[in-house]
Order: structure tokens, then C-alpha cells, then sequence
């Protein structure tokens, strides 16, 4: 792309506001009751993250967010935002990628269990680094605006209930969803965090382009995200606890 | 009626020939489906066939996906668009669903043999584009594209000779290249001198003018017919001018918006084949068609309306 220096970002949004808005309208039309029914099971996952008892849950919720990044790449990006915008076929298998990294490591090789209260994983001895009461903190906080906030800021911003963008139907709140419940885990691949935090940046600038108000917000929850992710890194490593 | 075009005298008598002979041989084309008086046309040099002044752009407009109830909408703009004489409708592959939605919108106003059909080549490797070009007509619906153009130079050194091949064996009637909002207007200019091109694509408005500089003084000297895109600027330009009052000037124009001075200006020009507005209503696709119509500045007065403009900003 020559004189990239003279493209603007709304020089690549090649469909109106009023024809997203209508996107949104009609799979959400489409998809009904999912919505309720993903953010119960988003609640349930975040219940048995933050008790982390039997690896057996551990893994459920892993494949269940697995499931929410797959659902996401099939019914919305690839048969519906598609249709408007041919670049979504690609991000449909960067979100594909990301489920099935999501279910090996976390739902098939338990690489990303919590860590018990009161003591640690003992099916990974390994991973013994204690996640910081601040990164559960705003790990939790992160599932539960995903879940429970997201599909009130369509509102909030002049849309309607109609276009409310929900976990596990819309990109935007099922990467700020997973970004959490990997705040939640110990020490997990920091790789994992690329998509979603990508994700949320799209997003962010969709919206921009969009002129729909709190278009930052995104972006900002998945840059603070990163911020604590990596600040917990930087605590005590394994080799150092008893 | 066909507006002067700047060639040779004796071929622009033989075009005027050629374009008389095809108005004596397909009268229904130059008559809109209400009765209306056919739109103001100007000649495609390389032919001398007529063209609408003003055609349909697609670029975001088109682009509704899977949405029925918007995809009848544009399908109703293009009634309009036909009832009102015009012609020629732009896309490409890049303009995500539009070409599917113009397809639709032909079969259903039954104006396949009317619509006078521009498209483009967008794609790297060019191996891959002849596959991309059939894509595109099947989504059309129309046996042949009447012109296919290189979209923004994607690739023209190995689109341009395939492009000019089908031209050759009666697979596509024009070729031609494009860009806009001022891009590469050096490189277009190398090609315009290089190569055989029937069209190009820029884009032209009353404050965009960068293609008056070179472009536009080289179609003509070379003989190539100019779509101007862009001429609203995606309504950016309108939006600008809307809180200024319209200069009583513009009334000589018999102009009585923002909107039909600054798409008078554009076709205005000599050098200008063809303007193609982008549009989701019925009533501005109407209004930008009699916009053709009526008094066209001169010279003199289009550079006192872009010192206007300029001053307005």
C-alpha cells in the first residue's frame, strides 16, 4: 500500500454506521436467547475460577471460553459481519486459532489451572507462583463488566437493547471476558493475551470510526489488563517459594 | 445531448456519427422509463459513444450485506437511477457486498441490457485476477463488463495486459485504471502516457482539485475518458458547506443547493466523462441526475466558485 501516510483510519471502514448497527440488530434477532444463556455460563465459569477446586471445573471453564471464541468466529464474523466487511474472514480464523489454543492448553492439558486456596495446583507443581490478590481482584472485575456491563453501554451510548453487544456473541466483551480469567491464572503463556488484547484494539477502533461514544474503553480495559498481567510476572518466581 | 469533448475535429465528427447511429438503433436507451427527457451525455473519446453525465457509485452505499430490507432500498435507488437515464453504475470486489447488491437490483428492475456496467480488478497476485473478474460478473448478472478498471493500481503491470487481451478477444468493451483522494497521481500519470487506456478514475470535487493540475489536461491530450469519484468527498464536502449560505451566483447555474453546485462543477469540466456520486436515497440519486441538466459553468466561473469554497474553509 504506497502513500500509506495518506490513509486515514476511516479510510478502511467500507460500510455505514447504520448498516453495522443493522448487522448487529438482526444476529442478535438471530441468535436469541444465547445471549442470557452465555452470560449464566460466564457467571458459572467465573464462580469456579475463583474457587478453583477440582481440575476437572478448572478445565470446563476453559473449554467453555474455548467454546465462546469459536461460536464467535463461525456466527458472527464469518456469516454475518463478513458480508460487509471481507477482512472479518481473516479475523475469523485468528478467533478460531485463539479458542483452539484456549481448549488445548487449558481444557486438554490443564496448563492453566487455578491455584487452590490456601495451598497450590498439585497436578502442576510447577506453576506454583501465587496469583496476586490484585490481579484475581481485577480479574473478576474484568469478567463481570464483560458480562454483565458490556450489553448495558449500547444504552448508555444512544443505541438500543437491540444492538447490545454480549460475551460469547460479539467479539468485543468475549476477548475482555478472557483477559480476565487469564488475569485469574498463574502465570499463563503470555501469548495468550495477544489476541484478545488485538481484539479489544480493533474494536476500540471500530467504534472510533463509528464516532460511538466510549470507543476507548475497550482498549483501555485490555491495555490495563496487559499492565497487570505483566506486573505479576515480575513477582516472585517459582524457584523462590517454599 | 453530448457535450464537446477536446479531439481532433474530423474524429469528433465521426463520433458524433457513431453516437447518432447508436441513438437511431437503441432509441429506448435515451428515453427514461417515465417519459423524462434523456440526461445531458458527453462522448467516450475512444468511441464517441455517449454516456450520462452523471452515473452511481457504490462505495459504501451498496454495501449492506445479507440485509433484505436494505438491499430492496439500494435495488429502489437503482430504479430511480435508471428511470432517471442513467447508466453507468461503479464497484469492485473491495466494496464488500455491492456487487452482489447491484446484481440484485438489476434483475429485479429488469435493466441488465441498460445499465452500462463498471468494474474493477483488486487483487495480488494478477494471476488470480481473471478468476476475481468472474467472480465479479456472476455477482453482476451481466454477460460482459462494458469497462474493468485496475482498482488503485493494485497490481497494473500484470492486470493492465490481461485487461487489455479480454478487451481484444470482445470479453470487456473499455479498460482503465484507477485511484483517489489524490493518490499516485504520478504513476497514473506514467501509465495515461504508456499505455492504451479508454478510462480513468480519480477523484475530482470542488475542493479536491489536485487533478486539474496534470490528469486531467492529459486525458484529454491523450483521448481517455475521466470518471471523477468522489465528488461530494462521502458527504464531508456537503457537510463543510452546509452552514455557509449558497452564493447568488450559483442561481445562474440554476443551482439551488450545495449539492448541485458542487456536482455542476465537477461535470463541468471538459476532460470529465463522467461523475459517479454514491447515494442511499431515491430523491438524491434523482436530484443528481437533473442535476446534469440546465446551464454548466464555464471556465471563469468554476474558478471563482473553488475561490469561493477555498475561502470558505
Amino acid at each position: 500500500m504506497s502513500e500509506w501516510w495518506t490513509y486515514r483510519l476511516d479510510s478502511f471502514l467500507m460500510f455505514s454506521p447504520r448498516t453495522y448497527a443493522r448487522l448487529l440488530e438482526q444476529a442478535n434477532a438471530d441468535l436469541w436467547p444465547l445471549q442470557p444463556l452465555a452470560v449464566a455460563l460466564g457467571l458459572a465459569a467465573l464462580a469456579l475460577a475463583w474457587r478453583a477446586r477440582s481440575p476437572l471445573q478448572q478445565r470446563l471453564v476453559w473449554l467453555l471460553l474455548a467454546a465462546a471464541w469459536l461460536w464467535v468466529a463461525w456466527a458472527f464474523l464469518h456469516q454475518r459481519f463478513m458480508a460487509i466487511n471481507w477482512a472479518a474472514g481473516h479475523v475469523a480464523w485468528v478467533f478460531g486459532a485463539q479458542g483452539l489454543a484456549l481448549a488445548w492448553l487449558g481444557g486438554v492439558r490443564g496448563r492453566l489451572g487455578w491455584r487452590k486456596p490456601g495451598g497450590f495446583d498439585t497436578d502442576r507443581p510447577v506453576q506454583a507462583t501465587p496469583v496476586p490478590d490484585v490481579a484475581r481482584a481485577l480479574g473478576a472485575l474484568l469478567v463481570l463488566t464483560s458480562l454483565l456491563a458490556w450489553p448495558w453501554l449500547g444504552r448508555l451510548s444512544g443505541g438500543t437493547w437491540s444492538q447490545a453487544q454480549s460475551f460469547a456473541v460479539m467479539p468485543d466483551p468475549t476477548a475482555l471476558a478472557t483477559l480476565g480469567f487469564l488475569l485469574l491464572a498463574p502465570r499463563p503463556p503470555w501469548w495468550l493475551f495477544v489476541v484478545p488484547v488485538l481484539a479489544c484494539a480493533l474494536g476500540g477502533a471500530l467504534a472510533w470510526v463509528l464516532r460511538t461514544p466510549l470507543a476507548w474503553l475497550a482498549p483501555a480495559l485490555a491495555a490495563g489488563a496487559l499492565v497487570c498481567a505483566w506486573s505479576c510476572r515480575q513477582g516472585p518466581s517459582a524457584a523462590a517459594m517454599p | 445531448m453530448t457535450l464537446p469533448t477536446h479531439t481532433p475535429p474530423r474524429r469528433r465528427l465521426l463520433q458524433r456519427a457513431l453516437a447518432l447511429a447508436g441513438a437511431a438503433v437503441l432509441p429506448a436507451q435515451a428515453q427514461g422509463q417515465a417519459g423524462e427527457t434523456a440526461p445531458p451525455t458527453r462522448a467516450i473519446p475512444r468511441s464517441g459513444e455517449a454516456l450520462p453525465l452523471v452515473g452511481l457509485g457504490s462505495w459504501i452505499t451498496f454495501n449492506v450485506g445479507n440485509d433484505a430490507a436494505a438491499r430492496e432500498a439500494c435495488a429502489d435507488v437503482m430504479q430511480a437511477f435508471f428511470g432517471a437515464g442513467g447508466r453507468l453504475i461503479d464497484s469492485s470486489p473491495m466494496y464488500g457486498s455491492s456487487q452482489s447488491v447491484i446484481g440484485h437490483g438489476l434483475r429485479r428492475g429488469d435493466a441488465l441490457a441498460r445499465v452500462f456496467a463498471a468494474d474493477k480488478v483488486w487483487v495480488s497476485p494478477a494471476s488470480r485476477g481473471p478468476a476475481q473478474m468472474e467472480a465479479s460478473r456472476g455477482l453482476w448478472g451481466v454477460p460482459r463488463f462494458d469497462l474493468l478498471q485496475v482498482h488503485n493500481l493494485l497490481a497494473w503491470q500484470g492486470h493492465l495486459p490481461v485487461l487489455l487481451e479480454t478487451k481484444a478477444a470482445g470479453r470487456v468493451r473499455y479498460v482503465g485504471i484507477t485511484t483517489s483522494e489524490g493518490r499516485r497521481h504520478d504513476e497514473m500519470e506514467q501509465i495515461m502516457r504508456s499505455q492504451p487506456l479508454d478510462f480513468v478514475q480519480l477523484t475530482y470535487s470542488l475542493r479536491d482539485r489536485r487533478a486539474e493540475q496534470r490528469l486531467l489536461p492529459l486525458a484529454q491530450e491523450r483521448g481517455i475518458a475521466v470518471i471523477a469519484n468522489r465528488p461530494f468527498e462521502q458527504g464531508s464536502l456537503l457537510r463543510q458547506l452546509q452552514g455557509h449560505p449558497l452564493p447568488t451566483w450559483a442561481g445562474e447555474w440554476q443551482c439551488t443547493s450545495w449539492a448541485q453546485l458542487a456536482l455542476k462543477f465537477v461535470i463541468a469540466h471538459p476532460a470529465v466523462t463522467c461523475a459517479i456520486p454514491a447515494t442511499t436515497r431515491v430523491d438524491h440519486v434523482r436530484e443528481n441526475l437533473g442535476t446534469a441538466r440546465g446551464p454548466l459553468p464555464d471556465a471563469a466561473m468554476r474558478r471563482r466558485a473553488a475561490a469561493h469554497v477555498e475561502g470558505l474553509a
